[in-house]
């Protein structure tokens, strides 16, 4: 009973847990990526360092209330610099439509134009990042970093194995959940959610009985604002902030998006799950749970891996290879809102 | 015209020949990239050099030299070479102070120093790949740091001396990684030790809980983080703390530098490390002799310092600033016999060079030139204690 235990611990400490928390990040950051492509219809590849962007707001203003002395309790002081993160990545992405997507929206240009386009704007929020706060790790994370250590959890249960959770994965999960509790609310109940929708269904229709197009790009832009920099700062603060990381995200954040279904949010936050999921078990190494599990002459001398860890990014795009094979619109039907 | 044109042109050959002449030096090092923050200080180390030779002015009767910063991003090979390429055909350089990271090491010289018979003097490139022993690089290359096939086996010393026979090895995947991991897998198994796993991680990257996991599941009496301080080497660190996957590290060095006490303080308090460093007499020495220019401890500081020495005083000692006529003379400044030079001594050791005399360059770093042009290597075996990385002993 006791090995069962331990087996469960152990797997729960080292894939359950990183995977649950690493997978709402991912999903956070799919959501905002899906809602773009579904309004907007375009593939936004400034994800990434709009999330870099936000999260580095985020820093500057808790170093600020840190040198202030202002703090959140057990709390990252992060969560309360985030609407002014909000706020200030509201301003720079609305901004960058004015100036720049605005122009190619108004002569109808095809998709593929508005993803090179994003692609610049990616490049200047890219050097913008690296310009205010330079290209180096920052850590900005403060209060409880554990809601139960490894020590603690071994004396708590008199178990073998330790599990620990940190304060930020507790968070990131609880955020999240919130926040895609508040989407959903948004989208399906408001007036101004429901004229989103209905833009994203059919344009023309959705022009035809009124609804102003400008008004629904823009709070699409901030609700893509609150969520890269939701999605970042919990990420920063998790991991670390590093602006390169940020890009490199990118790609997980989009195979997430894809393997749910470009443009349905349920699709982003299941594509997420899958993603994260799929990188920490399909590489696990279960010796050690098996050793737990089966009699001691059974125990395995090999790792008993399925795949070494180098294959782990192999592993996520042979699963949107397959979706995008067998079902191309991913696992929930994309392009609707 | 034409008699002026050819005027013109005789004059500049005159020039040419003239003694004293502006040298360039590449100082082609990772100012971006995953070991920037080392490179902030070898920088300025490798053009303490140059300015000490330039104060002297005795270099081939009074010529100056000036160093040239190119950008290894110790990771692209593609933009490596074409900063090197930039720093040979376009500045005209005689000599380069670097790489830094083995890969872009490999390439840049491979590619490009090679092919333009220019010296190259590694301050910190230590993949056992780069030792040439069939003379593929045309006796160009050389580096003050040692083969990390020798880092594995001082590695192996300090493990077992602490009584630690099972470890699990991560190692960043380039060929730096690579070459240390194997070369300290085959020392500490020869010496009857274990390796559990032997597993690459990714620089850069979002997420390290699949390594991390899979390394615990292995299991082991430490970890051994061959990566970098500024990249996927913390990650790993951080990812095992925070899981209680394992308690120490054993850090080699490019995992050593204040970044990484910076980041996790007293978290890792009970583990080791070594990397290539001078003796405590020559390390104060150097310090004196900086005197708070830079961090003179920093890891391959000493080194580049002493790289740049090197190719100036081979220069001297060939009496030409040709990279074919100096590459002759490197080991004959850099080895016994002759006068041992210090660092802070270059003008001395100048002088004794135009005189015809000899001399055994030790500078920062204690440079012994041995099998294809590398170090010979002295590491400073150190510990984490209370949040401070503290220097156990010399080996």
């Amino acid at each position: 009973m006791m090995d069962i235990l331990n087996a469960l611990v152990v797997l729960a400490n080292f894939v359950m847990i990183p995977a649950v928390a690493y997978g709402s990040q991912l999903a956070l950051g799919a959501l905002g990526v899906t809602l773009v492509y579904g309004v907007l219809r375009f593939s936004n590849f400034a994800h990434g360092d709009t999330m870099a962007f936000g999260t580095m707001v985020v820093i500057l203003v808790t170093w600020w209330f840190q040198s202030m002395g202002i703090s959140f309790g057990p709390l990252p002081t992060a969560l309360l610099a985030l609407p002014f993160g909000i706020a200030a990545t509201a301003v720079l992405v609305i901004g960058s439509d004015r100036m720049v997507y605005r122009f190619y929206r108004q002569t109808k240009s095809e998709p593929v134009v508005f993803l090179i386009v994003s692609l610049g704007v990616m490049f200047v929020l890219n050097g913008l990042v690296r310009f205010i706060i330079g290209p180096n790790d920052q850590s900005f994370s403060d209060g409880e970093r554990f809601i139960i250590k490894v020590g603690d959890f071994k004396k708590m249960t008199g178990l073998d194995e330790g599990l620990a959770i940190k304060t930020t994965q507790g968070i990131t999960v609880v955020t999240a959940i919130v926040v895609v509790a508040a989407l959903f609310w948004f989208l399906n109940k408001t007036r101004t959610g429901k004229s989103m929708r209905a833009f994203s269904d059919n344009e023309d229709l959705a022009l035809l009985s009124g609804i102003n197009p400008e008004r629904v790009v823009f709070y699409t832009w901030l609700i893509v604002a609150a969520l890269a920099t939701i999605a970042g700062t919990l990420y920063g603060l998790d991991k670390s902030f590093k602006p390169f990381v940020y890009f490199q995200l990118l790609l997980p954040i989009f195979a997430a998006a894809i393997v749910g279904g470009l443009g349905n949010p349920l699709g982003a936050i299941a594509g997420g799950f899958v993603i994260a999921f799929s990188e920490v078990t399909i590489t696990y190494a279960w010796k050690k749970v098996i050793t737990y599990v089966v009699p001691e002459t059974w125990a395995p001398d090999g790792l008993v891996q399925l795949l070494s860890t180098e294959y782990k990014f192999a592993v996520s795009f042979m699963i949107l290879v397959i979706v995008l094979l067998i079902k191309p619109t991913g696992l929930f039907k994309g392009k609707s809102l | 015209m034409n008699k002026f044109m050819m005027a013109a042109a005789a004059s500049a050959l005159i020039a040419g020949t003239a003694s004293a002449e502006d040298i360039k030096l590449g100082i082609f090092l990772g100012f971006t990239g995953p070991i920037e923050s080392l490179v902030a200080e070898m920088g300025p180390a490798a053009e303490l050099a140059i300015k000490e030779v330039n104060d002297s002015g005795k270099l081939l009767g009074g010529s100056t030299v000036s160093g040239v910063r190119g950008d290894t991003t110790c990771v692209d090979a593609g933009a490596a070479t074409a900063a090197i390429e930039r720093l040979i055909t376009s500045d005209g350089v005689k000599g380069v102070v670097g790489g830094d990271c083995s890969g872009v090491t490999g390439a840049a010289l491979m590619n490009v120093a090679v092919p333009n018979g220019v010296v190259m003097v590694s301050p910190s490139a230590t993949s056992p790949a780069l030792s040439h022993m069939n003379n593929e690089d045309n006796g160009l290359f050389f580096r003050t740091a040692p083969s990390d096939a020798r880092q594995g086996v001082v590695m192996t010393d300090v493990l077992m001396s602490q009584g630690i026979k099972s470890v699990a090895v991560s190692y960043t995947n380039n060929d730096y990684g690579k070459g240390l991991a194997d070369a300290f897998q085959a020392a500490f198994e020869a010496a009857g030790g274990s390796v559990t796993l032997s597993a690459p991680h990714e620089d850069g990257k979002a997420d390290y809980s699949a390594e991390v996991g899979a390394l615990a599941s292995a299991g082991g009496d430490r970890l051994v983080v061959a990566g970098y301080v500024d990249q996927g080497g913390a990650g790993i660190v951080r990812a095992a703390i925070d899981t209680g996957a394992f308690d120490t590290f054993h850090f080699p060095d490019g995992m050593i530098g204040d970044a990484l006490t910076d980041t996790f303080g007293a978290d890792i308090d009970g583990s080791t490390g070594q990397h290539p460093s001078p003796s405590t007499e020559l390390a104060d020495q150097f310090t004196a002799h900086v005197n708070g220019a830079f961090n003179a401890t920093s890891p391959f500081a000493p080194e580049s310092y002493d790289s740049a020495a090197l190719i100036m005083l081979a220069m001297q000692a060939a009496g030409s600033s040709d990279p074919a006529v100096y590459k002759e003379k490197m080991f004959d400044v850099a080895n016994a016999p002759g006068e041992k030079i210090a660092a802070g001594e270059l003008a001395k050791a100048l002088e004794i060079l135009a005189a015809g005399g000899d001399i055994d360059y030790v500078g920062a770093s204690g440079v012994e030139l041995v099998g294809p042009g590398e170090a010979a290597g002295n590491y400073r075996e150190i510990k984490i204690e209370g949040g401070k990385i503290e220097t156990v002993q010399f080996r």
